[in-house]
């Protein structure tokens, strides 16, 4: 063979940048909508009577949750896979026409299962189970778009040059594994018209699981979506970026070591904190609490990883604004990881079950850790795979700026209003009754909702900055192709 | 033993999975083993009322609305007795909800009435001033999708058991039926003779007329679902 460096084929990767970047901003606009409707109600009919049915809170929620989850955070997976899986396994995506087809064919069958979401989800087709949301015959869709990144992954690592497999493969793989067992196991459900002999609505379908079964089921889902989701792959792209955007070597193999196992045998546990005072058995709510607390162990040890590897280079946070991206992103980890477990711990949970600070949590785990992360995924990719400069770095630290300032709006404003309402359902006055009315706790809310609203807001101009940034930087005239700037007429 | 594993990506793998699997098995499975049992009082849902169940997954009321009260005293007192898992037997899938943008609706059924529902549904300000809740009058149009729900009823009763058409044993000592249908047809009349008591309470004349020429809005399933939530 040639000695010279491999041309890795990004082709698949480019498509899934563009479904990252389409579907956040989708995602991040209906969130923003749905958050100024909960400050400002009139905006529930602000199309009119005809069609609040579709630009009703409750009809939009789902679409905001599965759009960012599954839109924005899946592509970026996807995105970042079809970059990152060619360069640590030394092979191009070029060298197999099989692999290719399916790279391509797993994209386009990703876009119609979308397409059908979205419609789905407006009509009102829902499972009403959280992240989990899609009838059956969309979960079947999902299950083979699934399959399909499963091949690519394996057959990718079955004709890979590099034989040990690098940290972020790792965690691709246990991404694939874990979604892949979760997502069939809480979505086992009887179609009723089948079933029934054909009566009926062909969409609809029955939970195998009854009540708390079923939520049990569902919760152990919901949480680990979030590990495999918003967690594991992550913990891939930042294993692979922040490395090589800083030119440092990892801190440390062996925390790489302890963090990955430690996540992957105690992360599954920790679900029964979202059931804590419910009907579910006693013992797994407090396996649920106590593996909570357990998890900051693992979590801590990937994000201090991540930390310690800038060590000796902190300068570059200074300096670039993409690195800031990336520190931030594992800081907000750190922050996240860290107030999770505390909300597990019973006593606290009393109080923030329910209510807006659960919420926020979520936000300071998505926006900081997980946006960020792929953002930074993505610039970093960009001027590669598209052979392009970027288009502005002035711009990217704005965005940051903005972005971050953001985050702190919302989630001190959750914070509040959720700690705020937690209280005032659980006081009593003097007699012993209750000392407010539902409504005296919702209205209380109004300012740290339209505060929260605005901190979505600059989050979300701060994504339309990036989508801007890296669509200029696509558009822009290839490297190759422009004239160099001091070349002589007499050259031309 | 990590470094072999990183060199031999099936039992990498299959490591990975195990490890994951583990939580699973041991916290889901025994729960399993004693499946759901109802406790006496529980009834399977009719089909009028399993439509609108229906109606209120369909508009994504567990977004805001949870049904499941918690064993403190300030849950009791404002919603009353704490939820126990057997009251949950006929939900599938469960709507305990995961936020309480507003109230807790388990008990619903016990203090609100089939009038305040429906103006409420149509216009929560007109109740409670300072609610964000919004208002839902397409529930008053979109016709119930009765078919449906007696078609999860006949895939309940046949794939697991739920007692449709059996004696179910109530809290004073008496017994219930809950009656299905003996085909689509017989199911349909069911729910209108249902939907026929409920309208009995309303206000909407095109509700009304609705029912009365064989119709049923959503709203009224919407609302027998409601009532029945005790």
């Amino acid at each position: 063979m040639e000695n010279r460096p491999l041309e890795y084929d990004y082709t698949v990767a480019k498509m899934f940048m563009v479904t990252t970047i389409v579907l956040g901003i989708v995602g991040m606009s209906i969130g923003v909508f749905i958050a100024f409707e909960l400050a400002f109600p009139w905006l529930n009919t602000i199309l009119g009577p005809d069609l609040a049915e579709y630009t009703n809170f409750s009809r939009l929620r789902p679409l905001h949750t599965d759009a960012v989850a599954f839109g924005f955070t899946v592509s970026g997976i996807f995105a970042t896979w079809f970059y990152v899986g060619q360069r640590v396994l030394k092979v191009s995506m070029a060298e197999s026409k099989f692999l290719m087809f399916i790279g391509k064919l797993q994209f386009w069958l990703y876009v119609i299962g979308v397409t059908a979401v979205v419609i789905s989800l407006f009509m009102g087709y829902t499972t009403s189970k959280e992240y989990a949301e899609f009838e059956w015959p969309i979960d079947i869709a999902i299950v083979v778009v699934w399959v399909l990144w499963g091949v690519s992954i394996f057959g990718l690592i079955g004709i890979r040059r590099e034989k040990s497999l690098y940290i972020s493969v790792w965690y691709y793989i246990a991404t694939f594994l874990g979604v892949a067992m979760l997502y069939l196991f809480n979505n086992m459900e009887v179609p009723t018209y089948f079933a029934s002999g054909g009566i009926g609505d062909v969409m609809h379908s029955v939970s195998m699981y009854a009540g708390t079964n079923d939520a049990l089921v569902q919760w152990w889902y919901g949480h680990n979506a979030v590990a495999f989701v918003f967690t594991v792959p992550i913990i891939a792209m930042i294993y692979y970026f922040l490395p090589k955007e800083s030119g440092q070597a990892i801190y440390s193999y062996k925390l790489s070591l302890l963090s990955f196992w430690g996540l992957m045998f105690v992360y599954l546990w920790a679900g029964g904190h979202h059931l804590l005072f419910s009907t579910v058995p006693d013992w797994m709510q407090t396996m649920g609490s106590i593996f909570s607390v357990v998890l900051i162990l693992p979590s801590w040890g990937s994000a201090i990883n991540m930390l310690l590897t800038m060590k000796g280079e902190w300068q570059q946070v200074a300096a670039s604004p993409l690195i800031k991206f990336m520190v931030l992103a594992s800081t907000f980890y750190m922050f996240s990881t860290l107030e999770g477990p505390i909300q597990a711990i019973k006593s606290v949970n009393a109080i923030a079950h329910f209510t807006d600070w659960i919420v926020g949590h979520v936000h300071d785990g998505t926006l900081g850790w997980v946006g960020f992360m792929i953002i930074a995924a993505l610039y970093h990719m960009a001027p590669r795979v598209f052979k392009r400069e970027l288009y502005s770095k002035s711009l990217m630290a704005s965005q940051f700026w903005i972005q971050t300032l953001g985050i702190v709006l919302y989630f001190t404003s959750m914070w509040i209003a959720g700690i705020t309402q937690g209280m005032m359902w659980r006081a009593h006055d003097e007699f012993g009754n209750l000392a407010y009315s539902f409504i005296d706790t919702v209205d209380v809310l109004h300012p740290y909702y339209a505060l929260r609203g605005t901190g979505g807001l600059l989050y979300l101009v701060g994504f339309f900055m990036f989508a801007y940034n890296i669509y200029k930087t696509m558009s822009a005239r290839p490297v190759e192709e422009s004239e160099l700037q001091n070349a002589s007429p007499m050259g031309a | 033993m990590f470094h072999w594993l990183e060199k031999n990506p099936f039992f990498f793998a299959v490591g990975v999975f195990v490890t994951i699997a583990f939580a699973g098995l041991i916290e889901i499975v025994p729960n399993f083993a004693q499946a759901s049992r109802p406790v006496i009082g529980t009834t399977p849902y009719s089909t009028l009322e399993l439509a609108g169940r229906h109606v209120y997954i369909k508009n994504s009321c567990n977004a805001c609305h949870s049904q499941l009260i918690r064993p403190f005293k300030s849950e009791t007192d404002r919603y009353g007795h704490y939820s126990l898992s057997g009251e949950y037997a006929y939900d599938r899938p469960f709507l305990w909800g995961s936020k309480r943008t507003g109230p807790d609706l388990m008990r619903v059924g016990n203090y609100r009435t089939t009038e305040w529902h429906e103006n409420h549904m149509k216009d929560p300000q007109s109740i409670v001033p300072t609610t964000i809740m919004p208002g839902y009058p397409w529930m008053f149009t979109n016709k119930a999708d009765i078919d449906t729900a007696y078609a999860e009823q006949l895939t309940i009763a046949n794939v697991f058991g739920v007692p449709y058409n059996k004696a179910v044993p109530m809290k004073d000592g008496s017994t219930k039926i809950v009656k299905m249908g003996k085909d689509l047809k017989d199911a349909q009349a069911l729910a209108l003779a249902e939907a026929q008591e409920v309208v009995k309470n309303m206000k909407d004349q095109d509700v009304k007329d609705a029912v009365a020429n064989g119709e049923i809005p959503e709203i009224v399933a919407l609302i027998a679902y409601l009532n029945s939530l005790k």
